[in-house]
């Protein structure tokens, strides 16, 4: 009981961390809030073959009770997904930071506090 | 076991070998890189007709990857809707491929080739799959591979739109993980066909969860068809990506169709219990509303590629329209009408580039610019993709449409599909009609000249579309009765059951 209850309480504590940080305006914080989100669907996918305590994935001689071995397959694919998603979100982040000078996600042009005069040499010529 | 016996695996095996040998060979000998990629499309497009032509008398074939036996291994599922939207990918990557060739649109950057065919290889993956993972595994892929077409060419306006593109799909990718999760504790597989014969056994107190999956798994998809309101995403990137790119994306959003019409009467069929087309009575509403915001879209928009990507949500709504009967009338009629809107909207897409490529400064600004090159040609270009696009006569939409309206008929509640469907073709006649008149019709006097004409081997792609459109129309006695065919088919998920897992389904 107590072990469900930490599993479910973590999964549902990052989901709404990641959906708060999600919902922000800017891209970094996006980022961070999508990585928490994706935590948390990797551990309620590996959740999703029923938790069970040491027992082994594979088939043996003598064991009667197994643990999943699927949702832990699905997890590894879905892990290196994310990770390369991941780390494709963070490169286009910056390169759209540094050639529009706002790292705004809506695409408003907001001046970011204390940057070099970057937000007023490099925002032109952006569409609205 | 003859090659005959492998062919369900050539369309996604040709893309994934040709892909590669691109990324290799594309530094030295660019010529050469594009001679693979066409080839790659050609080779596609002859397997996609051979399928076609083996599923027509409405054999299912499944072929099962490393020979393992479903529901343990994975199945590629190719029957008469599979065939059909692989046909479709062929045709509109060979036309796409063509026209970033012509247009030189692929020399923007090195890796135009194989992320294309890594696209084509996601797509025509997801329409062969029998497995829901690797759905999602073929989503990803071809997800990944239109992140960096989209930012293909780069600058400031594609990669801001890339960010948000990737953002949603990013938390679009999460929920579908979500609801697989969900399915599979509660159903303990992953094969569509064995989940659908499963979801009929869940216990009464598990309905709830069943519910929410459906309707995860629902949202995911009208998040990939650009479904209103989950449509923010698309104007803003198909109206700056590459045109050549964004005529391929007109498909993306079929795949959302796509997925839809596959799993929901497979998985949550009648059969399902309670919870049997759980989602129909949230998809016909959200339907409605995507024809009117596209068609209204395309009514107000200032350029023309902002207008061929409304189109897309306004024909999209218009499908789903058909698609959210679930009879075999309304799915045939929406089946040839998802042929024909792609191909009306990647026409109207090619034709917005072709008319930038001769107005210099003013693109594809829908308002008046000097005189160009080739006006009267573009014109007639842009005036039958809008026609294609709209549903007028004599091309396939109007037929397309005709039919949706029909079999609407014989539902409850048809005056709202019918003045819906009516009152968005004449707004979206009208829309035409105006940025046409201003982009080719009007003149204003600037102070610059138009850009010296460019060769007219650009207006082969979107003549191309057009004149399949025609056919489409001349051939609509033939395609409307291989829709109908493909859509019993599909409402019939205990026949594709049987041919899968090999034994009587129930």
């Amino acid at each position: 009981m107590t072990y469900e209850f930490l599993v479910a309480s973590a999964i549902g504590v990052l989901v709404a961390g990641g959906i708060y940080l999600a919902l922000r305006a800017r891209t970094f914080q996006v980022v961070l809030g999508l990585t928490l989100i994706s935590h948390a669907v990797n551990l309620f996918l590996f959740a999703s073959g029923r938790l069970v305590l040491a027992r082994p994935p594979i088939l043996a001689k003598g064991v009667n009770h197994y643990t999943d071995p699927l949702p832990q397959a699905l997890v590894l694919t879905a892990i290196v997904i994310t990770f390369g998603m991941t780390a494709l979100v963070v490169i286009l982040a910056l390169r759209s930071f540094l050639e529009t000078g706002s790292d705004h996600v809506d695409g408003a042009i907001v001046p970011c506090d204390g940057q070099d005069g970057m937000a007023e040499s490099a925002g032109e010529g952006e569409a609205p | 076991m003859t090659l005959a016996d492998h062919l369900t695996i050539l369309p996604i095996a040709i893309p994934a070998l040709a892909a590669p040998a691109c990324v290799l060979v594309m530094r030295r000998r660019r010529r050469l890189g594009m001679a693979i990629s066409a080839l790659s499309c050609l080779l596609m497009l002859a397997a996609a007709l051979a399928l076609l032509a083996r599923a027509m008398d409405g054999t299912i074939t499944a072929y099962a990857l490393g020979d393992w036996p479903a529901p343990f291994g994975i199945v590629l599922v190719a029957d008469r809707l599979a065939a059909i939207m692989l046909v479709l990918t062929a045709t509109l990557g060979l036309i796409a491929l063509a026209h970033a060739i012509i247009t030189r649109a692929d020399r923007k950057g090195w890796h135009f080739h194989a992320l294309f065919q890594f696209q084509l290889m996601g797509l025509n993956g997801a329409f062969l799959t029998g497995d829901l993972f690797n759905l999602f595994v073929f989503f990803e892929v071809l997800l990944i591979a239109s992140y960096g077409l989209m930012l293909h060419g780069q600058g400031p306006a594609r990669l801001k739109a890339g960010v948000q593109y990737v953002v949603v799909n990013l938390v679009g990718s999460a929920l579908f993980l979500i609801a697989l999760g969900l399915l599979y504790a509660l159903t303990g597989t992953l094969n569509m066909a064995d989940m659908g014969a499963r979801v009929a056994a869940i216990a009464p107190a598990d309905q709830g969860l069943l519910r929410i999956a459906a309707l995860l798994l629902v949202s995911v998809f009208a998040l990939k068809a650009a479904l209103a309101p989950l449509h923010l995403w698309l104007v803003r990137t198909y109206a700056v990506a590459t045109p050549a790119v964004a005529a391929l994306f007109a498909i993306m959003t079929k795949v959302g169709v796509y997925a839809l019409i596959r799993v929901v009467p497979q998985v949550f069929g009648e059969s399902a219990g309670a919870a049997a087309f759980v989602p129909a009575p949230w998809l016909w509403p959200a339907a409605l509303v995507s024809a009117v915001i596209g068609f209204a879209g395309v009514f107000v928009a200032r350029a023309l590629a902002e207008q061929a990507a409304f189109a897309v949500i306004g024909s999209t709504g218009t499908l789903l329209i058909a698609v959210s009967g679930w009879q075999v009338a309304s799915l045939g009629a929406g089946l040839f009408y998802l042929v024909h809107s792609t191909l009306a909207a990647a026409a109207l897409f090619l034709v917005a580039d072709v008319a930038a490529r001769r107005r210099g400064a003013f693109a594809d600004s829908a308002a008046p610019g000097p005189a160009f090159a080739d006006r009267a040609g573009v014109g007639l270009a842009f005036l039958l993709a809008g026609i294609g696009v709209a549903g007028l006569p004599p091309l396939s939409g109007f037929l397309g449409k005709l039919m949706i309206l029909k079999a609407a008929a014989a539902q409850p509640q048809w005056g709202w599909a019918w003045g819906v469907i009516l009152g968005t073709t004449l707004i979206a006649v009208i829309g035409f009609a105006r940025v046409g008149s201003a982009v080719f019709w009007k003149t204003a006097p600037v102070a610059e000249g138009p850009p010296a004409p460019a060769s007219r081997a650009d207006l082969i792609t979107p003549a191309l579309a057009l004149a399949l459109l025609g056919a489409l129309a001349a051939g609509a006695g033939w395609a409307s009765a291989l829709a109908e065919d493909a859509a019993r088919q599909v409402l019939d998920p205990a026949a594709s059951a049987r041919a899968v897992l090999g034994r009587g389904a129930p």
